[in-house]
């Protein structure tokens, strides 16, 4: 071993106690930071994940300003064979054309306001979570069946069940008065109270004809593999639309705004958390330095006689607190992770958190997952604030004189 | 008890000999206790709103409905005391303010849309207090009676209609035999509302004309109570669950909305484990700085041991030595607390992430709240927990063999 390492080493164990006791600020924090981190990253990407798979889909091609207002003349004229055609150039089967309007759903009993999907019944299963999720009767099969696929609230506050009739009242896209009568022939169950009440699913050509769209439709649903895959899909998609159409494709972010938002949110009052834990544990290594550097004085001032440049002695209290960070660092992160991993096996769940969690699609028991990523970046952090904090007490040194520092003792 | 004057003076001046670790030592509990109340505050002012903006819309903090009520929302499940019978009842009870109204379900068509919202029918002399729109500041008017025969819709459905004031609307909505029961409406107001969705969300009419369009006689769905502190609803719980008919269902606001309530409790809890973790990382350093105020002058307490000194005033100076320097440290912690606070009472707009906050449910304003019970609670744990982790190295300090103490080469 280096004999300035050794010097370094040694002399933290000079004062064990100190020496653990400031190594255990970074431990803690750190531990804390992992599990957090990997908490929080983890809940983001599931919010995403499951917020997009209900309905929204990674992108969406629209007429223009569809996406702010959702009025039933801001449509995409020949929706079928625009996503037909997608289909074929991506070679990608999860791209679905929907209508979208709203209604009076009325059974013999009750009458309820709802929001009306026309779906492609081959190809919505691709896009959304929603056909996967019937848990009586199925899921719509041929594009122009009178039929409806709706919520299980919504089928409960209508007292219908699989076989009944529903009359449907609107308005179509010209402004005139549309209406219909469907079976009901699935009941879905998301578990988000909101959608299992407000949302029923009709095929595509009969939405056309109930609303009178006149082939079109209001949104081209595209899913992609990933997230990170969908933003390489999102060129290549502007540059296929046809250039006169006018039509506008927007990704999750601007179809969820809110998503994003709630995310940032939430990091911002994360960081400011993460920020104090990580400047309370530089207090404390600069108190600790300060200190090991004061009560050296003495000997700093022989050493300093004897030739050698305040530089080196810098540089060793710099080491020193190398060191010890290094041990905060690696312990930390190793806690963390074990830490957080027990949880990865046994699912965490805070009392009270379903309601909340329910709010942004996320399951009441949520497993986080540390990767390289969220196990490393916390413990860096404190690392590197840790090496700033050291620098007063290193620097100090350079005004040190011999003669002096040799009498104080 | 006698040395406590004593004991106290020399703890002070024993933190002031090394100035520079006591610095560091007072700043790192100012920066803490600053955070706890400081990030409390922010949280608490967010929740706040949140839960004033969710009792507005419920409204109020008791509610009455049918016991089907709330599952199945429909007139079908409506409450037949007039309003002469629940006047005469709540005679004498002194609630805030209190009000019947008629919400159900409905959809708006203009000539060219429609969507699904939630219809009102109030009395608007009697929710003024409740209301969530401010009558005075409606484009066009408030409604004026029960019986008046316009619709105030929230600026932004209003968009999405593409309507505004002095055209009409229809709503539809259903009677209690299931038959359509609409009617067409001049748009007479458009109200603003702190959250975009409340604006898409509700349309209000008189409540007689509510009555008569859903053909349901003098019967409402729901009869709403105020009481004076949303945190402390059952004396006005009590007072309506005395008075209304077996038959109803009585409910607080959090049995209602249940997602608020639970923000609430959880809320509660994040202070605490917030307050305790910033504690816990303090501790590391408090622990640290008594441990080498402790060592430095382990020959004076050796000294003082053997001049007779009992060990528990060792015991007990190290102890005043740590509560003045974290009393000290709360202090000026404090005191930042509230000055950066006050500057931020006029709210902090965040409305860069208005749509998020929105998912939340809290709106694009967020004003701090700084409560009394949150920096006592603060400060109470921090010195509580910072004396319990002073008792270890006091207790070294106070078991030292005197000659052994004095003759340590330090």
């Amino acid at each position: 071993m280096n004999i300035v390492l050794r010097l370094a080493w040694r002399n933290l164990w000079r004062q064990p106690r100190r020496t653990w006791l400031t190594t255990g600020a970074m431990v803690f924090s750190n531990t804390l930071l992992v599990f957090m981190i990997s908490l929080q990253f983890g809940m983001y990407e599931l919010m995403i994940d499951n917020t997009l798979q209900v309905f929204t889909g990674h992108m969406q091609v629209q007429a223009p300003g569809y996406r702010d207002d959702q009025k039933m003349r801001q449509a995409v004229p020949g929706i079928l064979p625009l996503a037909t055609r997608l289909r074929d150039e991506f070679e990608l089967d999860t791209i679905a054309a929907r209508g979208w309007a709203f209604g009076l759903a009325s059974s013999d009993e009750r009458s309820y306001g709802i929001g009306i999907f026309g779906v492609e019944p081959d190809y919505e299963p691709g896009v959304s979570s929603i056909p996967g999720l019937i848990k009586e009767g199925r899921f719509l099969e041929d594009y122009d069946e009178p039929g409806i696929v709706i919520g299980a609230v919504l089928a409960r506050n209508l007292r219908v069940g699989i076989g009944d009739e529903l009359t449907l009242l609107g308005s179509g896209r010209d402004g005139s008065f549309a209406a219909a009568v469907v079976n009901v022939v699935g009941i879905f169950e998301s578990g988000i109270p909101d959608i299992d009440r407000n949302f029923a699913e009709m095929p595509l050509g009969l939405f056309q004809d109930v609303f009178y769209m006149e082939g079109a439709g209001h949104q081209v649903v595209i899913s992609a593999e990933t997230l990170d895959a969908a933003e390489l899909l999102l060129p290549q998609l502007v540059a296929s639309l046809p250039a006169d159409a006018g039509l506008v494709v927007h990704d999750w972010d601007a179809l969820q705004p809110g998503l994003k938002q709630a995310i940032q949110a939430d990091m911002s009052s994360a960081f400011f958390m993460y920020g104090i834990l990580v400047i309370l544990v530089a207090f404390s290594v600069l108190n600790t330095q300060l200190m090991s550097v004061l009560e050296r004085t003495h000997e700093f001032g022989i050493v300093l006689s004897l030739g050698l440049r305040p530089g080196r002695l810098g540089r060793l209290v710099m080491l020193e607190t190398a060191l010890m960070g290094f041990m905060g660092l690696v312990i930390g992160a190793i806690t963390g992770t074990i830490f957080t991993t027990w949880f990865t096996v046994n699912g965490l769940s805070i009392p009270g958190m379903e309601e909340m969690a329910a709010m942004f699609n996320l399951p009441a028991r949520v497993y986080p997952e540390t990767t390289f990523g969220t196990a490393i970046a916390g413990p860096l952090i404190v690392y590197a604030f840790t090496l700033l904090a050291a620098l007063y007490p290193a620097l100090r040194l350079y005004r040190l004189h011999p003669v002096e520092a040799m009498r104080i003792n | 008890m006698r040395m406590t004057p004593v004991l106290t003076r020399l703890a002070w001046r024993y933190l002031w000999r090394n100035h520079r670790r006591t610095i560091i030592m007072l700043s790192a509990i100012a920066v803490g206790s600053w955070a706890m109340i400081f990030m409390t505050a922010l949280t608490r002012g967010m929740v706040d709103q949140m839960i004033a903006d969710g009792i507005s819309v419920l409204p109020g903090h008791v509610q009455v409905h049918d016991p089907e009520f709330l599952n199945d929302p429909s007139v079908a499940n409506r409450i037949t005391i007039p309003d002469r019978e629940l006047a005469a009842s709540f005679d004498g009870a002194e609630f805030r303010a209190w009000a019947s109204r008629v919400r159900v379900p409905a959809v708006i068509m203009s000539e060219r849309e429609s969507r699904g919202v939630t219809l009102l029918g109030i009395d608007p002399a009697a929710e003024r207090e409740f209301s969530f729109v401010s009558y005075d500041e409606v484009e066009g008017r408030f409604l004026e009676s029960p019986d008046d025969n316009g619709v105030v819709i929230g600026r932004k459905l209003a968009d999405k209609l593409d309507t505004e004031v002095g055209k009409r609307i229809v709503l539809m909505s259903q009677d209690p035999d299931n038959e359509i029961a609409d009617r067409g409406f001049r748009v007479v107001g458009l109200f603003e509302a702190s959250m975009p969705s409340f604006e898409e969300s509700f349309v209000f009419i008189g409540k007689t004309t509510a009555q008569k369009m859903l053909r349901i006689g003098e019967a409402t769905t729901e009869v709403v109570f105020l009481g004076d502190d949303y945190r402390d609803v059952d004396p006005t719980y009590e007072l309506v669950a005395e008075r209304v008919d077996g038959g109803l269902d009585v409910r607080r606001w959090h049995e209602i909305d249940t997602y608020l309530g639970t923000m609430l409790k959880v809320m509660d809890g994040f202070v605490l484990i917030w307050v305790v973790v910033i504690f816990l990382a303090l501790s590391f350093g408090l622990v640290n700085t008594l441990v080498m105020a402790v060592f430095e002058r382990v020959r004076e307490i050796g000294l003082m041991l053997a001049l007779g000194m009992k060990p528990s005033s060792i015991l007990a100076q190290i102890l005043i030595e740590s509560m003045l320097l974290l009393a000290t440290g709360l202090l000026i912690g404090d005191v930042l607390a509230v000055l950066t606070i006050q500057p931020l009472q006029g709210g902090i707009d965040i409305s860069a992430v208005a749509e998020g906050m929105e998912m939340m449910g809290a709106s694009s304003v967020l004003y701090p709240k700084l409560y009394l019970d949150d920096v006592v609670l603060a400060n109470v744990v921090v010195l509580i927990l910072g004396f319990l982790a002073s008792l270890s190295p006091a207790w070294r300090a106070s078991r030292y063999e005197p000659v052994e103490a004095i003759t340590k080469v330090g």
